[in-house]
């Protein structure tokens, strides 16, 4: 039942990525696209552990009402770096810069990204920046939430706030820069016969996400500054006594952070539907409108940061326009939504990991896509702002789905990265194992927002206690499924059975060159003559 | 539509308040169309994929309906529905935004980590807030510090409490009871100690709780008493050698400022005018008005307003140099 | 395995024509981050310049009218001859985009040099925000005002450093004949980037120096 072919030998003159230098210098200097997603894999995958080890004392603290584990001054600190770690140094980067930066290339037929020595500067940022974050962790950390907002951030923090938005500000240079460099990169360099209607969606929803990224994290970069000056000089930029406003701030800091969940997620439905149309061999239902909703998805989100604000103080008829915009940027993703489960639709569906994960996106991603519904409905809001209803809502989105996509997205380009087949079975347990420890983590949290429990809270009344130990007992489950990949992935690159070039019979410019990738990526430039996902008709297996 | 008779369940919290069902309603609506949504998802997906697994017998190829009217056919109608709650939401919303008239009016000030309660006759409680049942209740928020939120879930509403605005928050409590009070913004070290509770009381039970603090007084002789110890009076009355606008009157008045525009005497511009009293200046006057930022705490502010708003409300012929 | 840093990249561009669009789409996308980086700052300005009015007149009034309009002039001039010397670029004429690089880098060199004294000017007059600062009897948000320019002028300043230095790099790859009109874009690309960095001085100066006139 699976689609695995019998790999022939291929003679290729060109060796693979992986043999093209062995030494550290070989990898640390390297202006190969394909390195440089690994480094970028490698780095992000050392902050998620951080930021995970920080919210499993979290979930331990909040077993019990009291706050006995750890103090508050160190709660407050803990909360701080899970969501600064995991917003800039896992999820922005991780789809984009690590499998981005390793397919992009190979799936529009060039050789390299358009400026390769400023993709190795963007990883170089990243580490600069991420060391700094680094720095502020070790010498205390930050108790302002990744939000800072101000003035507690600006004039009453004791912590080491400069540092940290130093780091921030640092790794923003790397997500410009390779926002810039895909943009350019999807214009300037695709194969013959590529056009823009036979672009592949994953390129699409990158391509979307490239203009957030370059637009946005400016915005993010400015704020960060006007933070950092305001500690050292104490001007009033956001402090009412001086005749500065606190309100400023968080205009500022959401007209970045909207777009950014965007980043946060359009790249996730790019993987979606890829794995979609090969395991259902079969074309994205609707191609014109799904790529045409990325867009719209990049667009629209640029106009609905207000909704962070409805308790705020902003007016009440601004709170109307953002309730509308809000309501409308969720139309795009609902149309994705459906046209995946088309997709589906007398297809030859097989069940590989990849395509398990996706499905569990596909779930996830609605669950948390309609309660932003409920937060767009401005009474509702009212109610459940800065709740627990919130943290669940947007660990929906960016667990079950940008980590679950970006899971998929590894699994499903194992063969080309590592030339390897990881074991399937194991893979599709952990897969499952993730989804059910998720769903008991964060469903609870939806009971507990509506039930009044704050957010940020060390401490809680005794009656919310008994949803919070079912949260805690969930996430034990999913660290299990988080770590299960590392060890089998693990194990594959150097003992699973080799892969051959197209393991998965997808179509796809990627697929059409060696596994793992040759260093140059193609013999030849290969000409483009049909659409993105040409399976046979009547979608008979090869 | 009427919600008050709403059904519970083990996930909402109490109802206390008057606008308690209407969010309740809305959360539940949007709740069945969800689950309805999910629940045909989850259908049709598994339907799919067991059906068409690889290798089934199930019939392949082309579709033959249109793709276009479906794609059309639920781009409209998730568009439409997505717009039926906006409506829906937005209309309570605006509703119940705006405190009705003549509701009793209390200052809250926020700061770390507690809660200031002052009611109209001077009463004060800390971490605690009385109120009557069934009557329409106004809250002045102001910060003294970092930004708060005043948050009662068993009232659905919740403002955050920003240092340099005066905000405000209304409800009518419609239950006698207890209910938790959490400041819902992270505001530094003792942010999930910063709670409290909402004590509603009957009118006469509450009638008789304000009325056994210490030293009840009127607005009017309180507020004189701040009026005087941060010295407004020596410019401010009557009789005074400093040129300075007399205040009985102020409170909703309209304005007249030095650059020749008019502006409404509301409690916001009475907060700026004590703190920033060079942001507007009146027209005639020099501007040598001291700012009494850091001088007057948000609380002391909070009561001189309420001081300014009771003397207007007062007959015309009283000066306030004859007050006691 | 030698440097390979060092060495000219595995191309991914298939001609030079191509490699030329890209570096021009390259540079208009990172002009466009540019604009909403800037754009923050000027977010800050409008709004605290609607809300204070008078602290802005106050503090623009503390500023030297004749700096900022020689500045002005200084740049609009540079820019000039940065165009001049890609239009010598296309005509493969070496020695006057020498010159006309040249010039250009001197009148930004003058502009910072002016902007150093200005700045200088306003320390010892304590209008520099921070715990010296003395608002010569304004409003206390004159202080609000000073910081934005110093912020706003500063990050002028800090971009129009790198395009100096970008503009010696020029010079030094036409000193080594590599700058040729069948390579043009190396000076065209700068010379979009130095553009730029004027053009955002052209809306600094009357935010800035004109408020009160």
């Amino acid at each position: 039942m699976s689609l695995l072919v019998t790999p022939p030998e291929i003679e290729t003159p060109m060796p693979s990525y992986l043999e093209s230098g062995h030494t550290v210098r070989s990898w640390l200097l390297t202006l190969d696209h394909k390195r440089i997603g690994l480094l970028y894999m490698a780095a992000i995958t050392f902050f998620f552990t951080i930021a995970a080890i920080a919210a499993a004392l979290m979930r331990i603290e909040l077993l019990t009402p009291q706050g006995d584990l750890v103090t508050s001054d160190m709660y407050n600190r803990l909360f701080t770096v899970h969501g600064v770690l995991m917003v800039w140094f896992f999820l922005i980067p991780s789809i984009p810069s690590a499998l981005g930066n390793f397919v992009i290339p190979m799936m529009i037929g060039a050789r390299d990204v358009a400026f390769p020595r400023l993709n190795l500067f963007s990883w170089y940022l990243f580490m600069a920046g991420g060391l700094l974050a680094l720095y502020s962790i070790l010498g205390g950390g930050v108790d302002t939430g990744w939000t800072f907002y101000t003035p507690y951030s600006s004039t009453y923090s004791n912590s080491h706030v400069m540092a940290m938005a130093v780091g921030v500000f640092i790794a923003g240079f790397s997500s410009i820069a390779t926002g810039l460099n895909f943009i350019v990169t999807i214009h300037k360099l695709r194969a013959p016969g590529m056009t823009w209607s036979r672009l592949p969606l994953f390129l699409w929803s990158l391509y979307a996400t490239s203009l957030i990224l370059v637009l946005a994290t400016p915005v993010l970069a400015i704020t960060l500054v006007l933070i950092t000056l305001e500690r050292v000089f104490g001007v009033g930029i956001f402090d009412p006594k001086l005749g500065g406003d606190p309100l400023l701030f968080q205009h500022l800091f959401w007209f970045y952070s909207h777009p950014a969940v965007y980043i946060m997620i359009l790249p996730g439905m790019g993987v979606v539907s890829e794995t979609m149309a090969v395991f259902s061999r079969k074309p994205v239902f609707g191609y014109r409108v799904v790529a045409a909703s990325s867009l719209a998805i990049a667009i629209l989100g640029f106009l609905v940061w207000g909704h962070h604000m409805f308790v705020s103080g902003q007016s009440v008829y601004a709170g109307v326009v953002f309730s509308l915009l809000s309501f409308l940027v969720a139309v795009p993703s609902a149309i994705k939504v459906f046209s995946w489960t088309a997709t589906l639709y007398r297809g030859q569906i097989s069940f590989e990991t990849p395509l398990i994960y996706s499905l569990g996106f596909i779930g996830l991603f609605t669950i948390g896509g309609l309660t932003g519904l409920f937060l767009a409905a401005l009474p509702v809001d009212v109610h459940v702002h800065d709740t627990y209803f919130v943290v669940a809502h947007f660990h929906y989105i960016m667990v079950g789905g940008m980590v679950l996509a970006y899971m998929g997205g590894v699994h499903y380009w194992w063969p080309k990265i590592s030339g390897r087949l990881y074991h399937e079975w194991t893979a599709r347990i952990a897969a499952i194992i993730t989804f059910i420890g998720f769903n008991l983590t964060f469903f609870p949290q939806f009971v507990l927002g509506y039930l009044g429990m704050p957010r940020r809270y060390h401490m809680y009344p005794e009656q919310f206690q008994t949803l919070n130990v079912l949260s805690t007992a969930g996430a034990s489950i999913l660290g299990v499924g988080y770590a299960l990949p590392l060890f089998y992935l693990g194990w594959s690159f150097f003992y699973g059975r080799k892969a051959g070039p197209n393991p998965w019979g997808a179509t796809g410019l990627e697929w059409q060159t060696a596994s793992p990738a040759p260093e140059h990526n193609f013999e030849t430039t290969p000409v483009v003559t049909t659409g993105p996902y040409a399976y046979p008709e009547g979608n008979d297996m090869p | 539509m009427n919600f008050t008779r709403l059904p519970f369940a083990f996930f909402l919290p109490e109802r206390a308040s008057t606008i308690a069902p209407r969010v309740d309603g809305i959360f539940l609506g949007l709740l069945v169309a969800s689950a309805v949504l999910v629940a045909l998802l989850i259908a049709l997906n598994l339907t799919f994929l067991i059906r068409y697994r690889r290798g089934s017998p199930a019939k392949r190829g082309p579709i033959k309906i249109s793709t276009w009217k479906l794609e059309t056919g639920w781009i409209s109608a998730t568009t439409f529905g997505f717009l039926g709650f906006f409506y829906w939401s937005s209309r309570v919303y605006l509703d119940e935004e705006r405190p009705p008239a003549g509701a009793y009016e209390i200052n809250v000030t926020g700061r770390q980590w507690m809660w200031d309660v002052r009611h109209p006759n001077g009463r004060r409680e800390f971490d605690t807030l009385h109120v009557p049942r069934g009557r329409d209740v106004r809250l002045l928020l102001s910060s003294e510090d970092v930004i708060h939120s005043f948050y009662l879930p068993s009232f659905r509403i919740k403002q955050d409490v920003v240092p340099g605005r005066m905000l405000s928050l209304w409800f009518n409590a419609s239950k006698e009871g207890t209910y938790p009070l959490f400041c819902a913004e992270y505001c530094g070290t003792k942010h999930s100690q910063m709670t409290g509770q909402v004590v509603v009381l009957s009118p006469e039970a509450y009638a008789t709780w304000l009325g056994a603090g210490t030293a009840p007084e009127g607005v009017l002789v309180h507020g004189r008493q701040l009026f005087i110890k941060y010295n407004c009076a020596g410019c401010h009355d009557q009789p005074s050698q400093i040129h300075a606008p007399p205040l009985q009157n102020l409170y909703g008045a309209m304005v007249p400022l030095a650059d020749k525009s008019f502006v409404r005497a509301d409690e916001v511009y009475l907060h700026d005018s004590i703190l920033l009293p060079n942001k507007q200046v009146v027209a005639g006057y020099a501007p040598i008005m001291p700012s009494y930022q850091g001088v007057i705490s948000e609380g002391d502010l909070l009561e001189i307003i309420r001081y300014l708003k009771a003397l207007a409300q007062q007959p015309a012929s009283t000066s306030t140099s004859s007050l006691p | 395995m030698s440097d390979i840093l060092l060495e000219p990249p595995p191309s991914p561009f298939v001609d030079a024509k191509q490699h030329s669009e890209a570096n021009h789409l390259g540079m208009w996308v990172f002009l466009a981050t540019e604009i909403l980086f800037f754009g923050g700052l000027f977010s800050a300005y409008t709004v605290y310049r609607w809300s204070t009015p008078e602290a802005f007149a106050q503090g623009s009034g503390h500023l030297e009218y004749w700096i900022g309009t020689v500045n002005t002039a200084v740049l609009l001039t540079s820019s000039l001859f940065v165009a001049l010397a890609d239009l010598a670029v296309k005509r493969d004429d070496r020695r006057w985009v020498t010159l006309h690089l040249a010039a250009a880098w001197l009148l930004g060199a003058l502009f910072l040099a002016l902007k150093a004294y200005e700045y200088n000017q306003k320390y010892l007059d304590h209008l520099v925000p921070g715990p010296n600062f003395d608002p010569h009897g304004g409003a206390p948000q004159v202080q609000l005002f000073m910081f934005l320019y110093f912020a706003m002028t500063g990050l002028h300043a800090v971009h129009m450093l790198f395009g100096l230095g970008a503009l010696l790099w020029l010079l030094w790859l036409n000193h080594r004949g590599r700058v040729s009109s069948h390579r043009a874009d190396a000076v065209a690309v700068v010379g979009l980037y130095w553009h730029f960095v004027d053009c955002v001085w052209i809306f600094l100066y009357p935010l800035l120096y004109l408020v009160a006139r």
